[in-house]
């Protein structure tokens, strides 16, 4: 059986089925005012009861702030004006029993909010018909007993689980939990993901299957679900867990540790992501920021260019989650091996070295005036900064920048609001760039090392060809010297210098690059906690002194043997 | 009567947490609050009401406020979208 891994982990125990009642219509229409004042005291009551039994929740269990702030919104929709005062007018003028009434109104909330286009709001409709059944419960007095102690080694399977469910979970016993319905934002999800209890959701129907005492496995990162497992699959996943649980233990370590290096240098590590979805990750693994963020998931799967106010959508929306982190934005990188179904770009004999990139850009001024205005509206909304890919002389610099500064001047005219004082840099991918970083270091506020095609460039080695893939070496001396000359450059004329290609993400290379002066590097988020380890446990003198040697060393075998050594 | 325009510093908007804080602030005033978005207007005395706008970070509310007490209100409810909300 298959659900949504909302909280990873790997549980192995025994189930626990949670049956829940559905509320249902009475259908008796009141006819005297009498009953009608009668319904309208018993709803009242109803509410003031179960006010007092969240709040009595709230003050026996020793919550942390988040879930405390839970249980207060849900104290506040209890007290909600716009509940009471729909439910006594469906009393009044309808004649209904205050138990249909509220179930109506509540079903009409839960519309209004299943219907939002945010997936966050969405979630909220469960609170809302969490709070409902909370007060019709306490509306008919029935004194549903509710289990709250298990058995050690207890997986709770159940329908959903309400929020305060979820948060009086008995987490001593209560090893995992797997739900009918839910996602990623629902409550439930979002207790265990804090708690640390392995939890699947969304598991549809399937799950009533499961018998009470059912032996379970349950892997929270996959979704996976195994009901009455053989024996081999039990210690499969018993090695798993293990596994698991050391490597949890360990990452979680180093989320909120700085990347500083033991002799006190600060390294930056941040992510390179292709959309807002992408961030939860980057800060799982502890990253500070995007050090690039590609642009073409924007451009890909569709028929026609993106306009502008779609692209400003996408870039606010990365901007709105970054936490106030930097994010790098590199405007469109096609061409090459990179091509849009609806821009028809003519076949060449050598894309790599052909129209692409900054130079489409620069030749179509619509489709990059459309994407840097998009994302100078955008930058309002977080710290974002340009980057132009593919750049290979100053000349082209000086186009991009004066575009940007065209695309400033039309919102301005338009009185559209931007951050006019945006940072704007280079990659430098292109050999001849490297070359000359001292040059083109005087036109930009920073350089990105792009370690893939700087390396595919420098040797004349084609990276998606095998028969030529030992060639693709970036421990080339040849790349590396250019590789230092660019950080060397940027230290000399002040301005911030960055890498984000996988070398960025290589372990093996991190003391090299630290040695020769790099402090900012941008990788997967998964890769993130390796690189940190290495920096942490290192010294910065150290690092200089590995590049010192390796600046002495001919050949790449040599010097990957030696830094293999410090691995 | 005062009114207002705030943009929404808080990223996620106005979710459950900073909406319960927004609601207890405003009940803890004579005035009467209210909040707008779109031509549509609701009592700050109703979390529903007020999540079913669903304010999201960067969009602009208008808030009105009406009574003996505006002045301190006001000045609650600058704090609450200008210094609160942004460290969410």
């Amino acid at each position: 059986m298959k659900g949504i891994g909302v909280s990873p982990g790997i549980a192995i125990g025994k189930a626990f089925v949670i049956q829940k009642k559905e509320p249902s219509f009475i259908g008796i229409l009141l006819t005297t005012p009498v009953e009608k004042v009668a319904d309208t005291i018993r709803f009242d009551a109803a509410i003031k009861r179960a006010i007092h039994e969240v709040e009595q929740l709230k003050s026996t269990l020793s919550l942390s702030e988040e879930d405390s702030a839970i249980l207060d919104s849900q104290i506040e929709l209890l007290n909600d004006p716009e509940i009471r005062g729909n439910v006594i007018d469906k009393i009044e003028a309808q004649d209904k029993n205050a138990n249909d009434a509220l179930l109506e109104v509540i079903a009409g909330f839960v519309e209004v909010f299943e219907s939002m286009d945010d997936d966050y709001m969405r979630a909220r409709a469960a609170d809302i018909k969490d709070i409902g059944n909370r007060i019709l419960k306490n509306l008919n007095q029935s004194a549903e007993n509710k289990q709250t102690t298990f058995e050690p080694g207890t997986i709770l399977i159940a329908e959903d689980l309400s929020p305060s469910d979820a948060i009086t979970l008995d987490v001593k016993n209560i090893i995992g939990f797997a739900t009918q319905i839910g996602s990623q934002t629902s409550h439930a999800a979002i207790i265990a993901k804090a708690k640390g209890i392995p939890a699947v959701v969304g598991c549809g129907s399937a799950l009533i299957e499961i018998k009470n005492g059912d032996a379970i496995i349950l892997d929270g990162a996959t979704g996976l679900l195994v009901v009455n497992p053989d024996k081999e699959s039990i210690n499969q996943h018993i090695t798993k867990r293990d596994v698991f649980k050391e490597q949890a233990k360990h990452l979680k370590s180093l989320k909120d540790t700085p990347a500083i290096t033991t002799d006190g240098t600060r390294i930056k590590l941040s992510a390179n992501i292709s959309n807002a979805g992408d961030w939860p990750a980057v800060f799982e693994n502890g990253g500070e920021g995007a050090g690039l963020l590609r642009t073409e998931l924007l451009f890909m799967g569709r028929d026609s260019f993106p306009r502008e106010d779609e692209q400003f959508e996408f870039y606010k929306q990365v901007a709105l989650h970054s936490k106030g982190n930097p994010v790098v934005v590199r405007t469109i990188d096609i061409g090459g091996d990179k091509h849009l179904s609806y821009f028809n770009l003519p076949a060449e004999l050598n894309p790599f070295l052909g129209y692409r990139a900054i130079r489409i850009c620069l030749d179509q001024k619509d489709i990059f005036i459309t994407q840097l205005k998009a994302i100078l509206r955008a930058s309002v909304f977080g710290d974002l900064k340009i980057m132009f890919p593919m750049i290979s002389n100053i000349h082209e610099i000086r186009l991009a920048k004066n575009i940007l500064e065209e695309a400033k001047a039309i919102l301005r005219q338009d009185r559209v609001s931007f951050k006019a004082d945006i940072k704007a840099g280079i990659m430098i991918e292109v050999p001849s760039a490297a070359v000359t970083a001292d040059l083109l270091a005087k036109e930009v506020d920073f350089f990105s090392i792009g370690t893939n095609d700087l390396c595919q460039y420098t040797l004349a080695a084609d990276r998606m060809n095998e028969k030529i893939a030992h060639l693709y070496d970036p421990f080339n001396p040849a790349v590396l010297r250019l590789i230092s000359f660019v950080i060397e450059q940027g230290a000399k004329q002040s301005i911030h210098v960055g890498m984000c290609g996988e070398m960025a993400g290589d372990p093996l290379a991190t003391l090299l690059l630290l040695g020769m002066g790099l402090k900012d590097f941008s990788m997967s988020a998964a890769l993130i906690p390796a690189v940190k380890q290495v920096v942490i446990d290192n010294s910065w003198e150290k690092a200089k002194g590995i590049w010192e040697r390796v600046k002495g060393m001919h050949d790449s075998k040599d010097i990957i043997e030696y830094l293999t050594e410090f691995n | 009567m005062i009114t207002n325009n705030y943009t929404i510093l808080a990223p996620q908007g106005i979710h459950a947490r900073p909406a319960t804080m927004l609601i207890k602030l405003a009940k803890g005033f004579k005035s009467a609050i209210s909040i707008k978005k779109d031509g549509k207007t609701v009592k700050l005395n109703s979390m529903l009401g007020l999540l079913s706008l669903n304010i999201k970070g960067g969009e602009t509310v208008a808030v009105m406020i009406e009574g003996e007490d505006q002045v301190e209100a006001e000045r609650a409810v600058n704090q609450f979208f200008n210094d609160y909300l942004k460290d969410l």
